[in-house]
């Protein structure tokens, strides 16, 4: 779809769970940083899934189990394709972005890393991003490095090269933040690593939402997202690794479709991708996640992120009109994401929600699992408004109309 | 679900507890002290009591949240101070069953400010925070008769 043929208010038709009132009023949902609202053609191709082609995957000799394997391979290309991975053998089914974060500190981390080695993550990491190495460093010895943020909630990369030592194993740094919605210099952090032979993970939970992701591009060793930020299911989730690494990585989790003979006492590993999807993974969510692909691939990352950057910075001008209300993150708008995290007055975030969603208006408040952010502006929590494709200016309308209500209360 | 009214939430009682806490500070010899959080909000409280034989001596409290959340601990520190183990007790116990829906708490004088708190069982996700100061009392009496029982053997 080209920019100019960019409608959300037709979008917002495909989006079932837009179309409903919440308290008597029309839903103005804000809270997709968190997890998006989900197109009919995903919704469709999971109960069609469910009705037609249910089976187990590489278990099944009948018809069934070979249509379920066809399409959940299938999904497995789409995503691959989503973030320019050479092949579909180096993208890993996993629950989310926090289980292939866990995976790689596990099955890499417990092999490569040792006593008075470094892993290298920033002070603006979700908590999916920060607490995996800590299990790492406390299992191994290691000691776990942070990169500070400034107060416009930037990395601060001047000193990274001191940051980066020969014992540096891993560095892992978010894309986009979800609190701040600050979009990193990846491959600035890319070659720096590079330079002292850490390999780079990316949490691309959100950066894969709201950016074209090329993994060759950014020339990173694993890339983790997940599906449900980017109209898909719940559940389901891809790491994205180097093939040789992978390759010569040990298995994270034991069980069926991950091997390839087994003994008494040990066994032999099935082929990447399959060595680290143990059990019956979840089907239906890969499935529905490349059906998610193919309805976001049609309309166009490009013309989805020109709309986002239009309402944030609609969004942007409208709150910073409001007396009291403080926005965090970097004020440029070219390294902003579609996130606002705001507070206002000595209104709580949390009253601020209460108050929003007596107006039909959905956003997130609190910790936005990143304490180590919340702590470093020294505030306790935060409001956020975070959009999407379908959000229009009317939403953003809304929210301002809802905290002309929280300052008639608490102003 | 039908839409609850901001205005039985957000009581300018609550409000000025919010904004001038009751009993909020450090307490010098205290004997018990239990810090909570909600970690789904970041709410938290540290909650501190000095008790004597069966008698609440005095009580104060730290920490920072909504208004509801912080609220509610300022206006159960006025009912504390003074009372009986069997009067916390039962303060809590009251508190809980206005959250859960009960109607003839809210007439009970013995709730004092809290009965402003009412409204916020129309609010199913924020009853936690009404309710985070009264689990900390419950943990620090728990704790106490712990204290107590250890102590006689
Ligand atoms: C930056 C970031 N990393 C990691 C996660 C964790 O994702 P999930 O909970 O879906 O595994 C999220 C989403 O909550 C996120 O925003």
């Amino acid at each position: 779809m080209s920019i100019e043929d960019f409608d959300p208010i037709r979008i917002r038709k495909d989006f079932p769970a837009l179309d409903q009132t919440v308290h008597g009023k029309p839903l103005a949902y804000l809270d997709n940083a968190a997890t998006s609202q989900k197109p009919r053609a995903v919704l469709d191709v999971l109960s069609e899934y469910y009705e037609k082609d249910n089976a187990n995957v590489h278990r099944g000799i009948h018809e069934l189990s070979r249509r379920a394997t066809v399409a959940f391979e299938a999904a497995r290309e789409k995503v691959a394709s989503w973030i320019n991975a050479p092949s579909a053998a180096e993208c890993v089914w996993t629950r989310g972005t926090t289980e292939a974060i866990n995976l790689v500190a596990t099955a890499w981390g417990l092999d490569h890393v040792g006593k008075g080695d470094e892993i290298l993550i920033s002070v603006m990491e979700h908590h999916s991003n920060i607490v995996p190495w800590q299990l790492l460093a406390a299992r191994t010895g290691a000691t776990l490095k942070y990169i500070e943020i400034d107060d416009e909630g930037r990395l601060v990369l001047d000193g990274l090269e001191s940051l980066l030592t020969e014992r540096t194993k891993i560095v892992s740094i978010s894309d986009v933040s979800n609190s701040l919605g600050t979009i990193n210099p990846v491959k600035k952090i890319v070659d720096a690593s590079r330079a002292v032979g850490a390999i780079v993970m990316v949490d691309g939970a959100q950066g894969v939402v709201h950016t074209k992701v090329d993994v060759q591009d950014l020339g990173c060793d694993f890339y983790a997202f997940g599906g449900h930020k980017m109209c898909g299911p719940t559940g389901v989730g891809v790491l994205w690794g180097r093939l040789e690494l992978l390759e010569a990585m040990s298995p994270f989790q034991g069980g069926g479709e991950m091997i390839q003979i087994v003994g008494r006492d040990q066994s032999s590993w099935a082929a990447v991708p399959h060595k680290f999807e143990a059990g019956t993974p979840n089907i239906a969510g890969a499935i529905g996640l490349g059906a998610a692909v193919d309805y976001l691939s049609k309309i166009g990352t490009k013309a989805i992120s020109m709309h986002e950057n239009e309402i944030m910075a609609y969004a942007m001008e409208q709150l910073s009109l409001i007396p009291g209300l403080r926005i965090f993150g970097p004020s440029s708008l070219e390294d902003r994401s579609a996130v606002i995290s705001f507070t206002m007055g000595d209104a709580h975030p949390h009253d601020i929600s209460t108050i929003l969603d007596t107006e039909g208006v959905a956003i997130r408040a609190g910790h936005h699992c990143a304490q180590l952010v919340m702590k470093h502006f020294g505030v306790p929590a935060t409001a956020r408004a975070s959009f999407y494709l379908y959000s229009t200016r009317e939403d953003v309308d809304r929210l301002v109309k809802g905290l002309d209500q929280v300052a008639a209360i608490f102003g | 679900m039908e839409t609850p009214q901001l205005s039985s939430l957000y009581q300018q009682l609550i409000l000025e507890h919010y904004r001038n806490p009751r009993n909020k500070g450090e307490l010098e010899e205290k004997t018990v002290e239990i810090h909570m959080a909600n970690p789904v909000c970041g709410d938290e409280i540290r909650l501190q009591l000095r008790i004597e034989g069966n008698r609440i001596e005095d009580v104060k409290f730290l920490g920072s949240g909504c208004s509801i959340s912080q609220a509610s601990v300022s206006m159960m520190t006025i009912r504390l101070k003074g009372s009986s183990i069997d009067q916390a007790d039962e303060l809590a116990k009251r508190f809980t069953d206005m959250m859960h829906g009960d109607e003839s708490a809210v007439k009970e004088k013995s709730l004092g400010d809290l009965r402003a708190l009412q409204g916020v069982s129309k609010f199913p996700v924020r009853i936690k925070c009404a309710l985070l100061g009264f689990d900390a009392l419950q943990e620090a009496l728990k704790k106490e008769a712990g204290v107590v029982e250890e102590g006689a053997t």
